[in-house]
């Protein structure tokens, strides 16, 4: 039994280096499945990423008026504290208003001016409010105007940036179900164009394994260096795929993102340069930081791709 | 040793290649089965592989019945056979030597076993020299000899050669079927199937005829006719 494996073994790799040719074209077009998945997962990453950094972005403020207690501020910012839906809430209080807007407007000596000839300060203190999903500022609305704080809140403006908050929730769900769809097609082709090059290159051997049966080999041994040089393809093809990666990503860095735009199912807005847009994380640190779970994850993909297919292209001529 | 009984293999009702055939083959006998092209011989020793079912009958190789083998257990039994082609069959990535070894390999004989019994059946074919050489590098003849050493080499109880002369001149005819006698005469059963006249009639051995698919003769000292 250890001897045949053994055997197989040394086999499946002088089969493949006899095989040239046909092995390298197998490698390839398997490094090109490979390097599909690498790209779909690459583009997730991006896609998650910036869906989550544009949902970080949309908030509601509640907007006090000046004359409102900071007291019954404090109420307000527990109770909606409490809330499961809300993520992050942070006070801004009117001196704080005011420094921001100061700075904001450092340049304009017209503001500044003003300010100072106004002498007391016209802002109201504000409550900024993160929901954990866009979807919940409709009901923090509902729960901020069912409460009897009307004569403190000056405007929520949930209702001004309701049209843009109801748009990003559409978008976000319809990249999501699209990201998903790409990554099943585009998958399921990648893996049948590598199952069908091992198939052509086991066709070739059909009539070797019609002969190993005449011979008095049994299907097991049989199959054993198809198996074995399944195993190469699929680690050298995941050893290339990585190194294909690697360049783009560390020429790239900045840019990287374009690389995968055309997986990225996000519509490009003119004016904003798409890395600022997308908001991605750096792609090549996240390749090195995760460059053996990656590989890990190629290797095995690009092994379960050789071995099976060769299990079942040599199905088909072993039962003579 | 083998027993066909009332054996049919009917392709389609146009086309009937056995009909009927009954025979037995006694151990170390020398049996050659001839015919036209077309009279069934192949088809005789494809059943006799159970390379295919018979449409009726059946057939026995000792007392296992060869259609009742299971499919795992087919490489166990063809090991106790040679098989002999006119085409050689060899495989084409392997060398001559290593043709011989993958029989070995196949049915898990040691490397010690393999590197005593290789040379010695090369020597036997008087293949020595052409050992690496790969069969597209190897005459007819040559190819012909490689193939009668892989079916020997797992001393086989019997040897079924499918007109393993059929590609070959005369004077390579006459090698391959020496050898054949000679590894009978070392005790290992034969069944050739031909349609070389010269053959068959200076061989004396017994010979069975098949014409249109039923056996029409089957004598001791056979000729010849048709």
């Amino acid at each position: 039994m250890l001897i045949q494996i053994k055997r197989n073994v040394i086999q499946g790799f002088v089969n493949f280096w006899r095989n040239g040719w046909v092995s390298l074209a197998t490698v390839l077009i398997m490094v090109v499945t490979l390097f599909v998945f690498g790209s779909l997962f690459f583009s997730n990453v991006i896609l998650t990423s910036s869906l989550e950094k544009l949902a970080d972005k949309v908030d509601i403020n509640v907007y006090f008026k000046v004359t409102a207690n900071e007291n019954e501020i404090m109420d307000l910012q527990s109770s909606v504290e409490k809330l499961p839906e809300v993520k992050k809430i942070s006070y801004i209080s009117r001196d704080q208003a005011l420094k921001n807007f100061r700075e904001k407007h450092s340049e304009n000596a017209l503001i500044t001016q003003s300010l100072d000839e106004l002498g007391d300060n016209p802002l109201g203190a504000s409550l900024n409010i993160n929901a954990k999903d866009p979807n919940q500022y409709e009901s923090i609305s509902k729960f901020l105007e069912s409460q009897n704080y009307e004569s403190i809140i000056d405007k929520v403006n949930y209702h001004e940036n309701r049209k843009v908050i109801e748009g990003l929730n559409s978008m976000i769900k319809s990249s999501r179900a699209s990201g998903l769809t790409s990554t099943i097609v585009l998958g399921i082709i990648a893996v049948l164009v590598a199952f069908n090059t091992i198939r052509l290159a086991i066709y070739t051997s059909k009539d070797e394994i019609s002969i190993m049966r005449l011979v008095g080999a049994t299907n097991a041994y049989i199959r054993g260096p198809f198996v074995m040089e399944g195993i190469i393809h699929g680690i050298l093809a995941a050893a290339i795929a990585m190194a294909v990666f690697w360049v783009p990503l560390s020429l790239g860095r900045e840019n990287i993102v374009l690389l995968f735009l055309p997986f990225s199912p996000i519509p490009d807005v003119s004016g904003v340069s798409t890395s600022e847009f997308y908001g991605g994380p750096n792609l090549f640190n996240y390749f090195i930081s995760n460059f053996f779970v990656i590989f890990l994850l190629l290797l095995i993909l690009g092994v379960a791709l050789g071995v099976i297919s060769s299990l079942i292209a040599t199905r088909r001529y072993l039962k003579i | 040793m083998i027993y066909f009984d009332r054996v049919s293999k009917v392709y389609s009702p146009t086309s009937v290649a056995l009909d009927e055939v009954s025979f037995t083959i006694e151990p170390q006998e020398f049996v050659s089965i001839v015919g036209q092209s077309g009279a069934g011989k192949s088809t005789l020793l494809k059943l006799l592989l159970a390379e295919e079912r018979p449409s009726s009958g059946k057939v026995f190789f000792e007392s296992l019945d060869m259609h009742k083998v299971r499919n795992e257990d087919l490489p166990r039994v063809r090991r106790r056979m040679g098989i002999v082609f006119q085409d050689y069959k060899l495989l084409p990535t392997k060398t001559a030597y290593e043709n011989i070894a993958f029989a070995m390999e196949a049915s898990g004989k040691t490397e010690e076993e393999i590197q005593q019994d290789v040379p010695q059946v090369l020597e036997l074919v008087g293949l020595m020299d052409k050992a690496w050489h790969f069969p597209s590098e190897l005459s007819g003849g040559e190819l012909q000899r490689v193939a009668i050493a892989r079916a020997i080499v797992n001393r086989p109880d019997v040897i079924i050669a499918d007109e393993p002369t059929g590609n070959l001149d005369p004077i390579n005819t006459w090698e391959i079927i020496n050898l054949l006698e000679k590894i009978n005469e070392l005790g290992t059963t034969v069944v050739l199937a031909t349609h070389d006249k010269e053959v068959i009639n200076s061989l004396k051995k017994r010979v069975i005829t098949l014409e249109k698919g039923k056996m029409v003769r089957d004598e001791k000292r056979g000729r010849y006719i048709l």
